[in-house]
């Protein structure tokens, strides 16, 4: 049981990272990791409606779609449920805390076509996946690994996004070619990063 | 027909989603390990992307403009979920080799954006080719990288062993990174190279006609090709 929460916590944040390995969320990676701040704010967003998507889907999934043998209409679902809560959230944070909204506001409506949300949703009831996170067998997945996954794949897409936003800082200031300026030296600068979590896929 | 040229053109090279706008990346970087893999992910994508672009089109005037968002994602999920079955019944190999990006094609924000820029506004047939000219754009640029990825990764091409010689960083994740970075920065040298001996050459047509405004030797130029 412990075990298996560890390997579930180091699978989501290091060896199967959302960004640098699973290749998952790599439009606000690119796109919002200008500065540190941003970083943190989207990391937190996303992290956040994660878990409470994952909250809905999971069992949704197992509990109505399973038991009614309509499986095959779990995109239309799922991506219904997560746009439904991102707008939810967006309202809620809006009227508990202006300032909050101010600094997470622009990036809620951006996290409904996030690629990673509607990954951990389809990741989780997957039955190719058990053996990543360390699970003998897929009926061992539960809620509660379901949620911890969640929670921690979205720390871990933090991870990358405050490392990515940190360096890109420090690229603005050096002089490269004009061909490379943008995207490409972001690219080349992930695949370093990248290089550096490969590490954690050996263990 | 000019019109649906330049569409095509569009959509194909000067607007090309992935090395361009740097759009749909998470399954550009996934599924170029092998060349069939990106042949396979850019084709999928066109169909969806032909398929919700017709139908939103043909349903521009209905669909009210406060609640398009939800209603293009519910037409994008439908089509991605007949996709997913067709695969699963007639192509099970890419159906698995594609795993979980075969559902997030969903979030693929290259469908979303040409739903919302063009197809939300122009007739069947522009959009059509519109979703046929991005799409097979989608897919040049994926087996370009999955070409390149295979070749030096795993010294196949397209599934048949060329050389022993391996490079296992490009077919690691790293190597996704790093490939796609070169080939937008040698996409943007070429582009930048081309608009700039258009521009030079659309100079050189003003400036000629101004010293000598009879024969106009542009316009012939123009007729002769």
């Amino acid at each position: 049981m412990l075990g298996t929460i560890i390997t579930i916590i180091v699978a989501a944040l290091f060896s199967q990272n959302f960004i640098l390995v699973k290749f998952l969320g790599i439009c606000p990676f690119l796109g919002v990791s200008k500065k540190t701040s941003s970083s943190v704010s989207m990391g937190i967003a996303v992290t956040l409606v994660m878990v409470l998507a994952t909250l809905v889907t999971y069992p949704l999934y197992e509990y109505i779609l399973v038991p009614l043998k309509i499986e095959y209409l779990e995109i239309i679902f799922f991506i219904f449920i997560i746009a439904a809560l991102v707008q939810m959230l967006e309202k809620i944070i809006e009227k508990l805390s202006p300032s909050l909204y101010q600094t997470m506001g622009i990036y809620l409506p951006l996290i409904t076509t996030n690629c990673a949300i509607l990954g951990v949703a389809e990741l989780v009831i997957g039955s190719g996946f058990y053996a990543d996170i360390g699970l003998a067998a897929a009926a061992d997945m539960n809620l509660w690994f379901a949620l911890l996954y969640a929670l921690f794949a979205g720390l871990g897409f933090t991870l990358a996004m405050v490392l990515m936003g940190g360096m890109r800082e420090r690229i603005e200031k050096l002089p490269i070619a004009k061909c490379m300026k943008g995207f490409p030296i972001t690219m080349v600068a992930a695949c370093f990063m990248a290089m550096a979590f490969y590490v954690f896929t050996l263990i | 027909m000019n019109k649906y040229v330049k569409t095509a053109v569009d959509g194909l090279i000067t607007n090309n989603a992935t090395f361009k706008l740097v759009l749909g990346t998470c399954a550009t970087l996934a599924l170029t390990t092998s060349a069939i893999n990106g042949v396979g992910m850019g084709l999928s994508v066109t169909a969806v992307l032909l398929l919700s672009n017709v139908v939103i089109s043909l349903l521009r005037k209905v669909i009210p403009n406060t609640v398009r968002i939800p209603a293009f994602i519910v037409i994008i999920a439908t089509m991605v979920t007949i996709l997913r079955m067709a695969l699963d019944k007639f192509l099970p190999d890419l159906y698995d080799s594609m795993g979980v990006f075969l559902p997030l094609i969903v979030v693929n924000c290259i469908i979303l954006g040409r739903a919302e820029a063009f197809a939300s506004k122009q007739p069947v047939l522009d959009s059509a080719i519109d979703g046929v000219a991005t799409g097979l754009g989608f897919t040049a640029a994926l087996t370009i990288m999955g070409v390149i990825r295979e070749l030096l990764g795993s010294g196949s091409f397209f599934g048949i062993q060329l050389w022993d010689f391996k490079i296992g960083f490009f077919t690691s994740s790293a190597g996704a990174f790093f490939v796609y970075g070169m080939c937008i920065a040698l996409f943007t040298l070429i582009s930048n190279r081309v608009e700039y001996a258009h521009r030079a050459r659309k100079a050189r047509e003003l400036r000629v006609p101004a010293e000598g405004p009879l024969d106009a030797p542009g316009i012939s130029a123009k007729e002769e090709a």
